[in-house]
């Protein structure tokens, strides 16, 4: 049995929405004198009014719980990605986890020497040279300046800047300086590793650098905690993921797991995507009024397809606005985010042409539907984006992983491999084997 | 999930324990220790800024000083005609003001420790303390170079034949100390005043107001003797006061001596220092979601 190496249990962060203080000393000392005295808060009426408008119990509301009981082990070398969606207390647990901040009940008990990344380059000053960020921002971090003498050689050429080390860093480009600053947290020797988000940074080249060396990391034994948005580097480099949302853990397991849970949980399943009129999604030149999924045959919505039948996708929006030009896109990602396709009814896309793309619409209700070849896609869970804009690409509604679908195998492809099959898309492509001469 | 993790738990000891409460004397100050790499590059890096991009680099901090010292010279002794115990004037308030800058400089600087590195704090732990520590580190760069223009304006003096008396042994063993205390009472206050102004913003006002009005309460431009008696036990009150007197008295053999003063001032320092790093302590906890 491998070492737990941070032990989270039952961790709860509270904020107080409007401060229990009054921010100004002779207030706050005018209200407790006005107590002593057994006169009513001189202040809280103020605070009351101000609550009260804006959310209707005072005392219910005061309180946010952006961590509630939240437990979870790591162990040695184990490398955890948290995922969640905005607001889901990530963050918190992150900022708690790197002592920024303090838990309000709950404890975290950590093996190991521990260091986070919550941002690259925390601390550098623009006056000072790169080698003199180095060593500033390798201390900041917890290293001894022994350490960052050892590795000082390694540092300066993962970043590649080794001709201006003695510039100062305000004169660099900012890819230049970004990659400084990763390099430096690459080459920390804690035990533990908590890193935010850092990986989107630099360019393709530089980025591959850094997953690759977020791997390496963890083959050394060392744990690592990613928080990312990009589920593509999250399902590359971790084993295992948790899920939060609203404050609690949610799911908690394997990768390949979680990250479908995560992609699918504002997703509607049920292969029609109908807002009621309260909840409509647009503005005011534009509504989009459903969504549906569906297949020849089957003359209701219907999310579990046919891998053989042609996947039939309707987005009916209604335009506002006499003499818009708009046009419907969407993106098509597998289960784990990867995006498979993007399409719609420009010409950019279509094998036909559709008779009111590049219009003016009158103001009225609209239905797009758009076709996916059957046998294209391979089995499995797959999301939808809607997109409704006006030309030439003006996005005006983009519901990110609204609606999802499954793609059902029912054998009209196996002939000969029954196992497993790879793979985004699964199209029958052309093949031919002729005996070459010898 | 509690019962599979006890053995290997209880086996060994954890490192390091987040947890909510912390209590008033955990002070971690072996943390500081192990950090005191960052010290030096904070010192380094606030050495480098301040003199990159200036014309006259570290000699703004001998203008300064000289400029005020000779300004006092006109008003309080030309002017006001203040005694100076029979030294000579500028010598005198340059006696004066070195040792009051450093801790003035000390004080201010420090007391906006939490809202100058608010970013930098929600980013990255490390002992918060490391940050006013260094301040009053690379504010010696600043006190030396005053330093050294007292030292010259001295030597100045006294090949003039001038009646001073250094003290040279007492200037020797009694400078270091000296200046530790101001560093601590200086930073003692700061770390006090930069907890408070978490929560109270207007407090920071106060600051460069309140080290204004209190060279004035502190025997600075004017010698302790020449205070009337009814007003003598107020200012002997204010910890500064035996002390700048004790830093004159070793350089120019003028002014009131006091091992009582000193004690006070000693006393008053290490509880001042106490106090703040523990409510210092208290406050870097949690100071993140107020400020």
């Amino acid at each position: 049995m491998s070492d737990i190496v941070i032990q989270v249990s039952e961790l709860s962060k509270q904020y107080r929405l409007g401060e229990i203080s009054t921010g100004v000393l002779v207030r706050d000392l005018n209200r407790w004198w006005q107590k002593l005295r057994g006169r009513p808060d001189p202040y809280e009426r103020i605070r009351d009014n101000y609550v009260t408008s804006a959310k209707s119990s005072p005392t219910a509301t005061d309180v946010v719980l952006a961590l509630e009981n939240v437990s979870f082990e790591v162990r040695q070398g184990e490398v955890l990605g948290i995922i969640g969606r905005n607001g889901a207390g990530k963050s918190t647990l992150l900022k708690i986890l790197s002592r920024v901040t303090s838990p309000t009940t709950g404890n975290i008990k950590v093996r190991g020497r521990l260091a986070s990344l919550l941002e690259v380059g925390t601390g550098f000053h623009p006056e000072l040279t790169g080698r003199e960020n180095i060593f500033l921002n390798g201390a900041i971090l917890g290293m001894s300046k022994a350490d960052i003498l050892k590795h000082f050689d390694e540092i300066v050429d993962f970043s590649g800047c080794g001709q201006f080390i003695d510039t100062p860093v305000k004169r660099y480009s900012s890819g230049m300086y970004v990659r400084l600053a990763f390099s430096v947290a690459a080459h920390l020797k804690t035990d533990i590793l908590i890193v935010d988000e850092v990986l989107a940074v630099g360019d393709m080249e530089f980025q591959k650098k850094c997953l690759g060396r977020m791997g390496e990391v963890a083959k050394q034994g060392r744990s690592v905690l990613v928080v990312s948005h990009n589920m593509a580097s999250i399902s590359s480099l971790c084993s295992r993921a948790i899920l939060i949302q609203k404050g609690g853990i949610i799911a908690d397991g394997k990768v390949e797991e979680v990250v479908p849970l995560y992609l699918q949980s504002g997703a509607e399943q049920s292969g029609l995507f109908k807002p009621p009129p309260e909840e409509i999604p647009g503005n005011e030149l534009v509504q989009l009024l459903s969504v549906e999924i569906t297949q020849d045959g089957a003359n209701c919505p219907c999310a579990d397809v046919d891998i053989a039948k042609d996947v039939i996708i309707r987005i009916s929006y209604r335009c506002l606005r006499e003499g818009l030009q708009l046009y419907t896109a969407i993106w098509l990602k597998d289960s784990m985010g990867t995006v498979v396709l993007c399409s719609g009814n420009a010409p950019d896309f279509n094998s036909l042409e559709d008779p009111w793309w590049g219009k003016a619409h009158p103001v009225g209700v609209y239905c797009t539907e758009g076709r996916i070849a059957g046998n294209f896609l391979n089995y499995g869970r797959y999301l939808v984006t809607p997109i409704v804009g006006i030309t030439p690409s003006k996005t005006q509604i983009l519901l990110e992983d609204k609606i999802s679908f499954d793609v059902h195998d029912t054998g009209s492809m196996r002939k000969t491999y029954f196992g497993h099959r790879i793979g985004v898309v699964h199209p029958p492509l052309p093949w031919q084997t002729e005996r070459a001469p010898e | 999930m509690q019962s599979n993790s006890t053995p290997s738990k209880s086996r060994q000891d954890w490192d390091l324990v987040i947890g909510s409460k912390r209590g008033w004397f955990e002070l971690h100050l072996v943390d500081l220790w192990r950090y005191r790499d960052l010290l030096w590059m904070f010192v380094r890096r606030d050495f480098v800024a301040v003199y990159k991009q200036t014309i006259l680099g570290p000699i703004w901090f001998f203008i300064q000083p000289l400029l005020t010292t000779l300004t006092f010279t006109i008003i309080f002794n030309g002017v006001a005609k203040l005694s100076t115990e029979g030294t000579p004037p500028f010598l005198f308030y340059l006696a004066g003001t070195t040792p009051w800058n450093y801790f003035a400089t000390c004080l201010t600087k420090t007391s906006t420790t939490f809202k100058d590195n608010a970013n930098l704090f929600g980013k990255v732990y490390f002992p918060r303390l490391i940050t006013p520590l260094s301040i009053v580190v690379s504010t010696l760069i600043q006190f030396a170079i005053q330093f050294v223009a007292l030292v010259i304006a001295l030597g100045w003096f006294l090949l003039q034949g001038v009646d001073i008396h250094p003290n040279l042994l007492g200037i020797i063993f009694g400078t270091p100390l000296l200046i530790l205390m101001l560093g601590g009472l200086g930073l003692g206050l700061g770390v006090i005043i930069s907890s408070l102004t978490t929560k109270y913003r207007d407090l920071a006002f106060l600051v460069t107001f309140g080290v204004q009005l209190g060279m004035y309460a502190t025997p600075v431009v004017y010698p302790l003797s020449v205070a009337p008696e009814k007003y003598r036990f107020w200012l002997e009150l204010n910890p500064m006061a035996g002390i700048i007197e004790a830093f004159r008295s070793l350089y120019l053999g003028a002014g009131t001596f006091s091992w009582g003063l000193l004690a006070y001032a000693t006393g008053f320092m290490v509880l001042t220092l106490f106090l703040g790093i523990v409510i210092f302590n208290r406050v870097e906890k949690t100071f993140m979601d107020t400020v």
